[in-house]
């Protein structure tokens, strides 16, 4: 400590490693919100369902998300993302999901929405086992936060199924 | 710095940086914002800085005594012993 470059340099060592520590303690800290969180997803219209020229099927549907993702923000939540995913089983796969639509959702006040929407991506199939599907619409979330450890969750809606013949 | 001066000052600094590390977290927490927290710990690693990095006169209270040197003088530094004993030795065994 003879030297002022010395203590400088001691300083900041003890400063970071401080910081890392209270990141890593403010990551902690996550765990103990307990989240509530609740989604409704209805499918409001089938817009298009035929079949592609490479013979995979495709269907466009309107949908209404809504949600109230309020309480899975802490004070350590830079973001959270959320997507829809359709799930269904196949001949040919035991599970297929494939993600709808998505969207960021920067800060808490946002975090209670609805959205009228037709899906962002296609719903395309691998093969034709589309007509009358019985498919689960789920709401995934992943909670982003400022330092530390990625939490996710989702919620599930099943009842919905697709018509038998091509529109 | 002198020595009490040096330990004052690596006091000071593992204290008010855990102080401020320990601060900023609570009041971080307790108000819900993550960019508090950074801006209390950012200013108080500024504020330790300017009180233990530069040499301020309150750490030279206790000055090393240095010896004058008449007193020096009197007490010389002992000379060094010439080995000439282990070099004659090593001449008769090449012989």
């Amino acid at each position: 400590m003879h030297t002022y470059v010395y203590r400088l340099n001691v300083l900041l060592t003890e400063a970071i490693t401080l910081l890392a520590l209270m990141c890593a303690i403010a990551s902690l800290s996550d765990k103990l919100n307990v989240a509530s969180p609740s989604a409704d997803i209805q499918v409001l219209h089938i817009n298009w369902f035929h079949k592609q020229r490479n013979g995979n099927d495709e269907v466009s549907l309107t949908m209404n998300v809504s949600a109230d993702l309020k309480s899975t923000f802490t004070w350590n939540t830079k973001q959270v993302f959320v997507f829809l995913a359709a799930e269904y089983e196949t001949e040919k796969n035991y599970l297929n999901q494939i993600s709808l639509w998505d969207a960021i959702i920067p800060s808490k006040e946002q975090a209670k929405f609805s959205y009228h929407t037709i899906n962002k991506y296609r719903f395309t199939d691998q093969g034709n086992s589309l007509r009358g599907k019985k498919y689960n619409l789920t709401l995934h979330w992943h909670v982003m936060p400022k330092t530390g450890k990625m939490f996710s969750d989702r919620i599930v809606t099943t009842g919905h199924s697709l018509p038998e013949e091509y529109i | 710095m002198d020595r009490q001066g040096q330990k004052l000052s690596e006091q000071l600094m593992q204290i008010m940086l855990l102080a401020f590390a320990v601060g900023a977290f609570a009041t971080g927490y307790v108000i819900g914002s993550f960019q508090m927290m950074m801006l209390i710990y950012a200013g108080g690693v500024v504020l330790v800085t300017l009180i233990t990095v530069p040499n301020w006169p309150f750490y030279n209270c206790h000055p090393l005594n240095w010896l004058d040197p008449s007193e020096a003088e009197k007490h010389p530094k002992p000379q060094v012993q010439q080995r000439t004993s282990s070099s004659s030795k090593k001449k008769s065994s090449k012989k």
